[in-house]
């Protein structure tokens, strides 16, 4: 039998004695009756390593939280006036609100235009045949282009662009529409992929099947392998727009007043960040729930799976 | 003129000849049975026939018409030969009166309420009514199998082709699905079946075929074939066959 492990008890108890020092005492014990009494030099040991991952989880949450008390508290609470000012963020409620808002109107808008573009271009990609080469290399030149372009550029390029560029419908844009435009237009590229994946990973079967009754390509797409890949791709899906709604903040950059840019000019004109956090807040409001309905989605597939397996 | 004719059909997936030359006639109302050991193209074989797989070389003809080939239309060919699956392949997000009813609608435009009326009558036709409106995975392997089974002849087939249907059965389910077969046997279905049930084969078959390396080896009607084997590679068959007891 392997003798006790001490190096993981002495480290618990230099993040957590409670339970550190006890499984320091428990590895010791199964050290000494190894040779003795098997039977409890094993029970000891297995005591030791439940003390020492009590210790670590304990030890780590505690440090953690004290970690954060101290940078609140320290040199007389310079961060925590300057940041976490209930009463200036209370203050500029109404001028968050009203910037948030606009945030939401752009997040909303770019997802229903995502939803629908992207799987455009992910059926084109997915064309049989030798006539549709042109437009799928089209199609895969857009992703990867616009996937390897930071966010933050493409929203400068087509907001400052466009309006000098004299194009028709464009020219007369407002920002915002430049800005959903651009954030369609890099979030397409990344939903596009999500789409495609979703689409290979539809089992060949499933194509043969709905081929040999006579469907074409395009109806076996729409009535059976693109609803059975929608399903799959709901969390992947998820997590692209929880991106998509903190890149809402990018639209800044055009001059927006979303939130982002009238917590600076609330924080530029009071000299206090906390209108930041009041925005921060926002965000994590509007994003926990939609992390924890990806979490959801894929723990009921996963138990639907297990289920049929 | 037999209703199905392949000729000297030739099909390969990069260095792998599956078919080399294979020729085979099907009458209607024939049950043809392809036997043969794994990798012998059996299913490669049913594959080309509704261009599922696109031939190498050689003629598929169907009721005297090219099938293979360029300028075929296979969406219509495929109305007319529907295929069973071994892995039943049922549509897992439709329920059962839907996995049977679309192509019908999609496909030959039939009216919602019609195909579904017509999708009872079959689904009663097989005991399995009641689960019209239950989603495939409540079902179990036979019956996903017999329910694959209408789905095609919903689209009223001219020849149906059986790839090993009860290959991924378990053992007491797989006569419930072979019972359907004969029945359709009797009913005068042009089928080409791919089976490693011999004794099945041995009933039902007007015909069978002992595929080997490619080509038909031997063919004959089933008491010839396996009681009385002209070719060595066929009478091996049998004997593995036999020493297995599935014979």
């Amino acid at each position: 039998m392997r003798k006790a492990p001490l190096v993981g008890p002495i480290f618990g108890t230099i993040l957590f004695p409670f339970t550190g020092i006890p499984a320091v005492l428990a590895a010791l014990t199964s050290r000494r009756l190894r040779t003795t009494d098997r039977h409890r030099s094993q029970v000891a040991a297995e005591r030791a390593r439940n003390l020492t991952q009590y210790s670590i989880g304990l030890g780590l949450t505690l440090w953690s939280v004290l970690l954060i008390v101290a940078i609140l508290t320290l040199n007389g609470g310079a961060v925590r006036s300057g940041f976490f000012d209930l009463s200036a963020i209370w203050d500029a409620r109404e001028t968050i609100w009203k910037g948030f808002k606009v945030n939401i109107s752009a997040f909303m808008l770019t997802e229903a235009i995502v939803l629908v573009w992207a799987l455009v271009v992910a059926v084109v990609r997915g064309l049989p045949g030798k006539a549709a080469a042109p437009v799928r290399f089209l199609a895969t030149a857009y992703t990867d282009v616009f996937r390897g372009l930071p966010a933050i550029l493409v929203i400068a390029i087509i907001g400052f662009g466009m309006p000098r560029a004299g194009l028709p419908i464009l020219e007369g844009f407002s920002d915002f529409q430049y800005g959903v435009l651009a954030l369609s237009l890099v979030y397409g590229a990344y939903v596009a992929e999500v789409y495609r994946s979703g689409i290979s990973s539809i089992h060949w079967s499933q194509t043969a099947a709905a081929r040999s009754l006579g469907l074409s390509h395009s109806r076996t797409l729409r009535y059976v392998v693109v609803p059975q890949a929608v399903r799959r791709i709901i969390p992947p899906l998820l997590n692209d727009f929880i991106g998509l709604q903190k890149d809402t903040a990018l639209l800044s950059v055009l001059g927006t007043l979303e939130a982002f840019n009238r917590a600076r000019i609330y924080a530029n004109t009071n000299a206090n960040f906390s209108a930041f956090t009041g925005v921060a807040l926002c965000f994590v409001v509007i994003t926990i729930p939609l992390a924890r309905l990806t979490d959801w989605l894929v723990e009921r597939d996963q138990a639907r799976m297990r289920a049929n397996g | 003129m037999p209703f199905i004719e392949m000729d000297e059909v030739s099909k390969r997936f990069g260095e792998n000849e599956v078919l080399r030359g294979l020729s085979l006639d099907v009458d209607e109302h024939q049950v043809v049975c392809l036997i043969g050991p794994s990798g012998c193209g059996k299913s490669t074989l049913l594959r080309c026939i509704n261009a599922l797989e696109i031939i190498d070389g050689g003629e598929i003809r169907i009721d005297g018409e090219r099938v293979s080939g360029s300028g075929v239309d296979l969406d219509a060919l495929r109305q007319d030969v529907g295929i069973v699956f071994q892995s039943f392949n049922l549509f897992p997000h439709m329920t059962v009166m839907a996995n049977v009813t679309l192509a019908p609608v999609k496909v030959l435009g039939m009216n919602k309420h019609a195909a579904e009326g017509q999708a009872l009558h079959l689904l009663e036709r097989i005991g399995l009514a009641q689960k019209a409106k239950e989603y495939p995975d409540r079902l179990s392997g036979g019956q996903q199998q017999r329910v694959a089974i209408i789905r095609a002849l919903a689209m009223a087939p001219r020849v149906l082709l059986l790839d090993e249907i009860t290959s991924a059965l378990d053992p007491e389910l797989v006569s419930e699905v072979l019972n359907i077969v004969r029945e359709l046997a009797l009913d005068g279905m042009t089928m080409l079946l791919a089976t490693h049930e011999m004794g099945f084969a041995r009933e039902v078959a007007s015909k069978v075929c002992f595929l080997s390396d490619g080509f038909v080896c031997e063919e004959g009607p089933p008491e010839q074939i396996f009681t009385d084997p002209a070719e060595e590679r066929t009478k091996q068959f049998l004997r593995r066959i036999i020493e297995a007891g599935r014979l």
